[in-house]
């Protein structure tokens, strides 16, 4: 038991976590905004904008995220030269929430589409019936309703989000967990089984609320049909 | 068929506006597509130099290919692995012991939790330094997290699949004077397995996915080779750009596999489906289950 909380007292666990905790943060605010575009235009009746949409979610989703995030150091970073400001640290780290973001739309943009299905038809055929055009449809029937019934997906795609950030790692935000764990265990070989059950329980402890929350937004915001 | 719900058909006056954000559209696509171009060419990205690289047989015959060969292994492995994991724990899930429930409830739900990269970097150093295995520490580290966290996933599909069967197959197999667990291996896990393939497929991707984390811990993998072999060339962007080609075009392959056994299945009407309300726009993808009979985005295309 000591040993365990000496790894709390020597490895700023807490402090690696709250990094983790800021990148999922950022990335899913972007992540929202752009999914919920990507989920507006391929819903659209414009054939084109559908298009852009489908063709988004169908090369980011089967992409491995450690691609994209080393693709914004390496390639848009190293190579073209491209600086979000900052300092050298701070724009690592908005380069990460950036893949971040870029990669997490996608799920988000299929979650919100999962939502839509959710809908009764008849609530679209109603929006119709009362003259209302796409976007006034959209924005005041389906997609509020749609939000509703995509809490679960959405839940699940924060969670996979919290548990993704690690891979910023790549991307050289070297002061999140498993960039911290890593060190950790490289300097305390005689205890690498604690060490990552600290990092490991500090996810359970993030992830664990979330899901549970999901759960019971998801019941208390059901539209009931 | 019909056209979405979601917008009338339609009339002279919508159909020329809609031409109209087409046009603005695809001028969108073409201009943005001519920005990132030419940008890369005003910074010589384009330059011949940096792509013909990969129109060499020998780039593909010494790096590609063998990172290749060692990101499917890995792969096929992880595969493997978690689904023997996922039968154990997954029926574990379902026994009536309480000790046995319990436990294989906290290590699902305990995997289900963690970052597969997190594992990754833990199991690495656990493999080449406290258990001494020297040759493909990398990859067994990278097979092993895969396992463990897809395994749980795995877990739960099957749990989710033999709780969604009719209650009549259970009274059935009961019946004919089965135990709770003969029934549930011969008649119940069959068949949710069948249920379960879709989203199973879809799982695959994932494991190819994040097998490519194990760039990470130096495995030399598709991704690693990519970026060793490109780092002296200066052409890291191509190579990525290469590389993701090849996963997506294999996840690509994989994620219309599981679209295509899931219409096969529910067009054999035996597997369950939820039945009655009409989706308003296709059934999404890459979620957790993929519904079936949608193909993406199909019922949404204006006509």
């Amino acid at each position: 038991m000591d040993t365990f909380i000496s790894i709390f007292t020597e490895f700023d666990v807490a402090g690696a976590l709250w990094v983790n905790i800021k990148l999922t943060f950022f990335a899913a605010i972007g992540a929202t905004v752009l999914g919920t575009i990507l989920a507006m235009m391929r819903i659209s009746p414009v054939a084109s904008f559908a298009a852009i949409g489908t063709s988004y979610v169908n090369i980011i989703r089967n992409t491995p995220l450690t691609i994209i995030i080393l693709f914004g150091v390496l390639a848009l970073n190293g190579q073209l030269g491209l600086d979000l400001g900052g300092g050298f640290q701070q724009n690592f780290f908005r380069l990460a929430v950036m893949g971040l973001a870029i990669y997490h739309a996608a799920f988000v943009c299929e979650s919100i589409r999962s939502g839509v299905n959710t809908v009764p038809q008849g609530q679209a055929e109603a929006a119709r019936a009362i003259g209302l055009a796409f976007m006034p449809a959209a924005r005041m029937i389906i997609l509020p309703q749609a939000f509703r019934g995509a809490i679960v997906p959405l839940g699940n795609v924060l969670i996979a989000l919290i548990k993704n950030s690690t891979v910023a790692a790549v991307g050289s935000v070297s002061v999140e967990a498993s960039a911290t764990m890593g060190n950790a265990l490289d300097a305390r070989g005689d205890i690498v089984l604690p060490i990552f059950l600290a990092f490991a329980a500090g996810f359970v402890i993030i992830v664990i609320p979330v899901g549970l929350l999901t759960t019971w937004l998801s019941k208390k915001l059901a539209v009931s049909q | 068929m019909s056209a979405s719900v979601l917008f009338d058909t339609p009339g002279p006056k919508a159909r020329r506006n809609i031409i109209l954000i087409n046009i603005l559209g695809a001028v969108v696509i073409v201009a943005v597509l001519w920005w990132t171009i030419s940008g890369l060419a005003a910074k010589g990205q384009m330059a011949p130099g940096k792509w013909d690289d990969f129109l060499e047989a020998n780039t593909w015959v010494d790096y590609l290919l063998p990172g290749l060969a060692n990101t499917l292994k890995a792969a096929a492995l992880a595969i493997v692995g978690s689904v023997v994991f996922g039968l154990i724990f997954g029926i574990g899930r379902l026994s009536k012991n309480k000790l046995i429930n319990v436990f294989c409830s906290i290590i699902v739900e305990f995997f289900r939790s963690v970052p597969v990269l997190l594992m990754i970097v833990f199991f690495n150093i656990f493999f080449s330094r406290n258990l001494q295995i020297s040759s493909d520490s990398a990859m067994w580290a990278v097979v092993a997290a895969l396992v463990f966290y897809n395994g749980s996933v795995v877990a739960e599909l099957i749990r989710s699949g033999v709780r969604n069967l009719p209650k009549g197959q259970r009274e059935a197999g009961t019946a004919i004077g089965l135990t709770t667990g003969q029934c549930l291996r011969a008649v119940e896990i069959p068949q949710a397995l069948v249920a379960m393939l879709p989203a199973l497929i879809s799982q695959f991707v994932v494991i190819l996915k994040d097998s490519a984390l194990g760039y990470i811990i130096s495995f030399n993998e598709l991704l690693f080779y990519g970026r060793t072999y490109s780092s002296p060339n200066g052409n890291v962007l191509q190579a990525l750009i290469v590389v993701a080609a090849v996963f997506i075009i294999i996840n690509f392959a994989l994620s219309k596999l599981a679209t295509i056994v899931s219409r096969r299945l529910s067009s054999r009407g035996e597997t369950k489906t939820k039945p009655g309300a009409r989706a308003l726009v296709g059934a999404p993808a890459g979620l957790d289950d993929v519904e079936p009979g949608g193909g993406a985005g199909g019922r949404n295309q204006n006509r």
